[in-house]
């Protein structure tokens, strides 16, 4: 039995004249024809662009590279010996440097940005949140030379005192560690630089993990308290597991900036093209403080050209933890998709 | 599945599909559509989630081109020409055949402006006609009343049933001859909803109006001619009155009395 | 065979899940104070900072800052004043050619290549270029600008800061442009509206609020950038506006002086730092109030 029809509401008396207003029938006109081709043409040239300067700079990199990895080659990656009189080259002390800065300020780094990520979606009270939050991310735009210079003039000395002194007296003959904590305790060194880098980047893994916890569905969460789980259980066993894309991914953004960071490392590091020890508190060097302090002044020649090559081979590195991280995540995705 | 209605004398076919397919990649969403949109009359598309109704709509102004994904076979012939493949100008096509859709979407400008956008596309009109087309399609849209005082504030501040008016008004003033309404209504309260659907019926003077919706009662309301699709195929057409108190097919009747859908 | 367990065993489970409770709610109470000294060790550092560039730069800041040049070593007098313009010139000029070019690739990669090749390669790019150490632009531009010309130029250092702003404004434009829904698109479309007008007029003006705050984050960015210019616009002692000469700029001084024992050069480096921090963070809070007033 079909439905009854509803009586129309609308009377046809209700109808509208059609009133078209003063002026004849309208005259179809285009736009430019060729205003579409000219932007599209635009966009696409900008994009071109993009390839070309990374084109570029791989290719001037090369060239400017090219006497230093003639003379060289892959000993370069090698070598500590850094003697400009002599003419004589090794990338091996800054290379250490920046990997081994780099090392230590993530150790720092993730665990304190997680804790951080942690308080402000789970513990903090909501009216502290965004204040909180607010200031975590205004962290991450000061720029690097003020966390060089803060470092150098106002926190080294107190490093030195407080924590360099203690942790050598401490650690004194002890096998690995008493070599770590070895050398001269002035408060610059591998382990300052790596502090000050590990400062400047735990706004940017923060800022990265507080995101994704907060997109974390409401439900998953409420499931996992509904079955009597602690807030640090909801966090360690389903939230992270569930945002490890993109933890992964902010670690790698930290990791990046720590790289390729000049003015945080120069100012503390020391400096200093020797590796003697493997103490932390030695004065050091990275890839990019050596680049800043002595490329302006390299003599044209084999000088500069290994400095480029440092260059290079840190954007080199660069590229391989893009890539890696890439790479990761794309498991990652592919490895919850199996599960699912 | 021919469903063409037996159109007499009375009823010109504004627009006429023959044989139209449609794909999404590999899925056959429309499959040999066959179907005469009398002119000057509401004709409504209805049935259940996924049937093809949104589809078959959007293939009327071809919109579908903007996804390369998806592709139409066969004819869509209104004025003795087949707008699938006519040579004309895509801008000028869309220009004749208006759409709204389902959810409001007021351009990031002043009410006057988003009136203005589609007619500065076409028309250079002085400012003192421009404001009278405004005016217009306003008071066609039954919005003018509303809005005449702030014809210069933004269009995201008005209410949802006031934004979709705004929206139609903003279609009308380009003087199509079809209006294509994608389930115009479902993101309103039932207050606006009654008011466009008020609206719909003094359009159909001027215009040939589309609509597609989930909502049986309002195509009965609305309507003049129904068809029903199902799963991508047209089920039934006819008038509407005829559709929902005799339906032909017992699908169409099965939907109709809410066995399923 | 009943699956409730029986009285005794009963007990034993609870007893068993009592234990267990109390460890685990040991670990959640460490936790969450470790996370709690996490939040207070990230804030310590900020405010620490932000005190002492307040502490020692405010009381170099007079108006002689702004009007005197860099002053040689241990000099009585002198201020910041060609470096201050420097940075503010070539700042400026590198997002104004930066910008442009950002937002049309990231057009490009929201309306136009959301599935190309070009599309998927140039994100990929972007995103390199993007984590691309700014030090290893600063030595491009020395490749084929100042390494071709045998000079330092402020043109050099607005070239490479803009290499900086570019994938800033890239990613910030893509991100926001995807964010606007296709019905408004089709709205247009539907009005016949061709596809550029439907990029200028709808979509971008739409995503506006969002664009122009990842313009003025790309500029605060470079604000504080030291690297690239190192090498590009060295510095200079004087005061020039010829944009083919060494420029000063204020992070490139603030390096030199703050590296020196000079104590005259130390008192400007502190005050050039307290100018750089407030100006960058006042810009970032511009940014977010125009983001969130917008939204």
């Amino acid at each position: 039995m079909a439905a009854t029809l509803p009586a129309s509401p609308f009377s046809d008396d209700k109808k509208m004249e059609r009133s078209d207003p003063k002026g004849g029938p309208p005259q179809r006109r285009q736009s430019l024809p060729w205003a579409d081709a000219v932007f599209s043409l635009l966009t696409h040239g900008a994009a071109w662009l993009t390839l070309a300067l990374l084109a570029g700079i791989i290719v001037s990199l090369v060239i400017g590279a090219a006497p230093a990895i003639e003379e060289f080659g892959l000993g370069f990656l090698t070598s500590a010996e850094w003697d400009p009189v002599q003419e004589k080259f090794g990338g091996l002390v800054m290379i250490y440097g920046t990997l081994m800065t780099s090392f230590i300020a993530l150790l720092i780094a993730v665990p304190v940005s997680f804790g951080i990520a942690l308080f402000l979606t789970e513990l903090s009270p909501s009216w502290l949140r965004r204040p909180l939050g607010t200031a975590i991310e205004l962290l991450a735009a000061v720029p690097s030379i003020v966390y060089g210079m803060w470092g150098l003039l106002v926190f080294s000395p107190i490093l030195s005192t407080y924590v360099q002194q203690p942790l050598q007296t401490l650690f004194a003959g002890v096998p690995i560690l008493g070599t770590l904590f070895s050398g001269p305790p002035v408060g610059i060194g591998l382990l300052s630089a790596g502090i000050i880098l590990a400062i400047m980047v735990i706004p940017f893994i923060a800022a990265v993990m507080r995101d994704v916890f907060e997109v974390t569905p409401p439900m998953l969460k409420e499931s996992a308290y509904a079955l009597g789980s602690t807030t640090w259980e909801v966090m360690w066993k389903v939230v992270l597991p569930y945002t490890k894309t993109g933890v992964v991914g902010g670690i790698m953004l930290g990791l990046g900036r720590a790289l390729g960071e000049t003015m945080a490392v120069t100012f503390v590091i020391g400096n200093f093209n020797q590796l003697e020890s493997l103490s932390l508190f030695e004065a050091a060097n990275s890839i990019t403080s050596a680049l800043a302090n002595e490329f302006a002044e390299a003599g044209e020649g084999l000088h500069q050209a290994s400095l480029i090559y440092l260059g290079l081979v840190l954007f080199f590195i660069t590229f391989v933890v893009l890539a890696l991280s890439k790479l990761l995540l794309s498991q990652l995705k592919k490895g919850e998709g199996r599960a699912a | 599945m021919d469903a063409k209605v037996d159109l007499s004398v009375t009823e010109k076919a504004k627009l006429s599909v023959r044989n139209l397919n449609f794909y999404y990649g590999n899925f056959h969403a429309l499959k040999n559509i066959n179907l005469d949109i009398p002119a000057g009359k509401v004709t409504a598309f209805i049935g259940p989630s996924g049937c093809g109704k949104s589809t078959l709509l959007r293939t009327f102004n071809r919109m579908f081109e903007l996804y390369p994904e998806q592709r139409a076979e066969g004819e869509i012939v209104m004025d003795g020409e087949n707008l699938l493949t006519s040579k004309e100008d895509i801008s000028l096509i869309r220009a004749k055949i208006g759409m709204v859709f389902q959810k409001p979407t007021p351009f990031p400008m002043s009410i006057y402006d988003n009136i203005a956008f589609g007619v500065k596309l076409f028309e250079t009109l002085p400012r003192a006609e421009m404001d009278e087309r405004v005016e217009w399609a306003l008071k066609k849209a039954a919005l003018w009343n509303e809005v005449k005082d702030k014809l210069g504030q933004s269009g995201s501040g008005l209410s949802g049933g006031q934004q979709q008016r705004l929206c139609i008004a903003r279609g009308i003033a380009i003087k199509p001859e079809v209006l294509l309404l994608d389930e115009p209504c479902s993101a309103l309260d039932p207050i606006s909803t009654g008011k466009i659907e008020e609206l719909i019926h003094e359009l159909k003077t001027d215009y040939t109006v589309v609509i597609v919706t989930h909502n049986m009662q309002q195509a009965a309301r609305c309507s003049d001619f129904t068809a029903y699709m199902y799963l991508g195929d047209l089920i039934e057409f006819g008038p509407t009155s005829e559709l929902f108190m005799k339906p032909k097919r017992k699908d169409t009747e099965d939907y109709i009395t809410g066995r399923f859908g | 065979m009943s699956a409730i367990p029986m009285p005794a065993a009963r007990a034993a489970l609870n007893a068993e899940r009592a234990r267990m409770h109390a460890r685990r709610k040991r670990v959640n109470a460490i936790a969450l104070t470790l996370s709690l000294a996490a939040m207070a060790f990230g804030l310590v550092w900020l405010v620490w900072i932000l005190f002492e560039t307040v502490r020692l730069g405010i009381g170099g800041i007079a108006l002689s800052l702004f009007t005197e040049m860099t002053p040689p070593p241990q000099a009585e007098t002198g201020g910041l004043a060609n470096a201050i313009f420097g940075s503010l010139v070539m700042v400026l000029l590198a997002t104004a050619l930066g910008t442009p070019i950002g937002i049309l690739a990231g057009i490009y990669l929201a309306e136009y290549g959301q599935k190309t090749w070009l599309g998927s390669t140039t994100r990929f790019i972007n995103d390199i270029l993007l984590s691309a150490p700014s030090i290893v632009i600063g030595l491009f531009i020395y490749a084929v600008v100042v390494a071709q010309v045998k000079s330092f130029s402020g043109i050099a250092g607005i070239l490479a800061l803009s290499l900086i702003v570019i994938p800033v404004v890239i990613r910030t434009t893509e991100n926001m442009l995807s964010l606007i829904p296709n019905a408004l698109r089709e709205a247009a479309y539907a009005l016949g509206t061709p596809k550029w007008r439907v990029i200028m007029t709808v979509t971008l003006k739409a995503a506006r609020a969002g664009v122009i705050t990842g313009i003025l984050l790309a500029l605060a960015r470079i604000a504080g950038e030291t690297a690239p210019l190192l090498f590009t616009a060295l510095s200079n002692q004087f005061w020039t506006s010829d944009l083919s000469q060494p420029m000063a700029s204020l992070p490139v001084t603030i390096f030199k002086f703050a590296m020196s024992p000079y104590e005259n050069w130390q008192k400007l480096a502190w005050a050039g730092v307290f100018l750089i921090t407030f100006g960058v963070l006042m810009l970032n809070i511009l940014a977010r109030v125009l983001f969130r007033n917008k939204h």
